[in-house]
């Protein structure tokens, strides 16, 4: 488990911002969106960006169940993993949570929600970002 | 180029868990089989590239060029590691292929190794993720058989593509596994063994994907000038195609379409001057049964979303029309994903040279390797002929 001991705080802190609120790449160009941060587009190889906050909702555009978890993550059991097309039209991958995957289809609408993700170690760090869960209408 | 490099030896370990053997001890044996198979001596390799992904993570142990040629007995040869993930070896190919066409050596050694079996599960789980986005996909859980199940459920929804036909992926490259003396699995299982296997990422199942293998490949590729002073029967590389996309799944328009694969296709097929209906059998890169179908609609085998025909109406199989997998593939063969790309090239040089025994394709005069890193994010596409045309 020699991988495990690897101190990832560094590489935490440097995306912290961009995954606690959820901060993309936005194309002034071709107005497409990245989750992260970019300086070139891969699009229209335009260099002019702004960087913005995603939008926190969405529809699942693909999903299925984790039940051979990596090693980091064996001790969550079972877990939803989607692809989530934001209504600003960009993509990213992220944990479906507080529903079981016969609740949710391709298309189900989400909203994000601040969770934790893991942890460096028992007295490490603990990392957060966003997951999503299924909107409840009418609330 | 087309034609100018041929390969004129193969050799492969058994893909099993080897619980005995080192990276090193394995790598040798693969080697030392080409070159006695090319008729080579030792001092005639002018060059090494081998392919593997992680050894660094599997085994701690990297700078794998220059152990390799110590261990090979050959210290003092240029060689070099080559990394893309579960497509390193056909890119070591790759590398090799150029490094002869362009003349600077006359006789490489190309390989490809991968030890996993030392560690568990859920190591070889996290160390296979690296080869997605660490950042934005493995970051927040995604696996390899997560990232194939997402393309799996997109496929199905737009293109109707069956439960029943993915099984059918991996009933076909069990059947032919069980010619393959080589192969980790070398026994039939029926479409009710799939559907009934363990869910290891919905909906793909255990027997949707190949395993975690140790194994090692290797060929001795010349000059096509010189070839014939080692074997009467080299295989010429017609064509090489290489292409990349967009490291995360979700930045691609329609994740369906594996695009590196579609481009290196199309570098390979205009290289080679043929088109998909001349390749008489293919290796391709069925890491989960998903990926099979992926790959008859991206080689052009079909049109986009009719893989699942292909499938129903065997032509894959063999004794149809393209025969897939020959060797068993991935599934039934074994993933030891360093050492994958050359092992296909050696099961089509063994078919060209018709010499692949109880699995032999007919007639087969052109062969074609497709070996993809990640969930196609790259793509290395070779190629091969049994005349130089
Ligand atoms: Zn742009």
């Amino acid at each position: 488990m020699s991988n495990m001991s690897v101190p990832k705080a560094p590489r935490i802190w440097q995306l912290a911002e961009r995954r606690y609120r959820l901060v993309g790449s936005k194309c002034l160009k071709c107005g497409r969106l990245f989750v992260g941060l970019r300086k070139v587009c891969p699009q229209c190889k335009s260099t002019e960006f702004e960087y913005v906050e995603l939008s926190r909702r969405g529809k699942i555009y693909s999903y299925t169940v984790i039940r051979a978890p990596p090693m980091e993550r064996e001790k969550y059991g079972p877990y939803i993993m989607a692809i989530v097309e934001l209504d600003d039209g960009c993509r990213l991958t992220a944990e479906i949570v507080d529903c079981s995957s016969e609740e949710i289809d391709i298309g189900t609408e989400v909203e994000a929600t601040f969770r934790k993700i893991g942890e460096e170690s028992e007295s490490g760090i603990i990392y957060y970002a966003c997951k999503f869960r299924p909107v409840v209408k009418g609330v | 180029m087309r034609g100018d490099v041929a390969v004129i030896g193969v050799g492969m370990t058994k893909f099993d868990e080897h619980w005995n053997k080192q990276l090193r001890d394995l790598f040798v044996e693969a080697a030392l089989e080409a070159l006695d198979d090319a008729r080579v001596d030792l001092k005639d390799v002018k060059a090494m590239f081998i392919g593997n992904m992680g050894s660094g993570m599997w085994v701690e142990q990297e700078h794998l060029g220059p152990l390799l040629a110590d261990y090979l007995g050959i210290p003092g040869v240029p060689s070099l590691k080559v990394e893309s993930a579960c497509a390193s070896s056909g890119m070591a190919f790759r590398l090799g292929f150029m490094s002869v066409a362009a003349g600077l050596h006359d006789i490489v050694l190309v390989g490809g190794v991968e030890k996993m079996s030392d560690v568990t599960t859920g190591e070889s789980t996290h160390h296979l993720a690296t080869a997605a986005d660490r950042e934005w996909e493995a970051f927040y859980g995604v696996t390899f058989p997560g990232l194939f199940a997402l393309i799996a459920r997109r496929h199905m929804k737009q293109y109707g593509t069956t439960r029943e036909q993915l099984a059918k992926v991996a009933v076909k490259n069990h059947k032919h596994g069980s010619y393959n003396p080589k192969a980790q699995y070398q026994r039939a299982i029926s479409i009710d063994d799939v559907l009934n296997s363990p869910l290891v990422a919905d909906p793909l199942r255990l027997l949707d994907s190949s395993p975690i293998s140790d194994g090692a490949a290797a060929v001795i590729i010349a000059r096509s000038d010189i070839a014939r002073r080692f074997t009467d029967t080299p295989v010429y590389v017609l064509g090489s195609g290489t292409a990349t996309d967009t490291i995360a799944l979700h930045d691609r328009d329609d994740i369906t379409i594996l695009r590196s694969v579609v481009l290196a296709a199309k570098e390979a097929y205009s290289m080679a001057k043929v088109e998909p209906e001349d390749v008489n059998l293919a290796e391709v890169h069925d890491c989960f049964t998903i990926a099979e179908i992926l790959a008859y609609e991206d080689l052009g085998f079909v049109k986009k979303g009719e893989g699942g025909r292909l499938i129903d109406e065997g032509m894959t199989e063999l004794g149809g029309k393209i025969p897939v997998n020959p060797s068993g593939g991935l599934k039934a063969k074994g993933h030891p994903v360093g050492a994958t790309g050359i092992a296909q090239v050696v099961e089509v040089t063994l078919q060209l040279r018709n010499e692949a025994g109880k699995r032999q394709v007919s007639n087969a005069e052109i062969g074609l390797t497709h070996n993809i890193g990640g969930s196609g994010a790259s793509c290395v596409v070779h190629i091969l002929g049994r005349s130089r045309r």
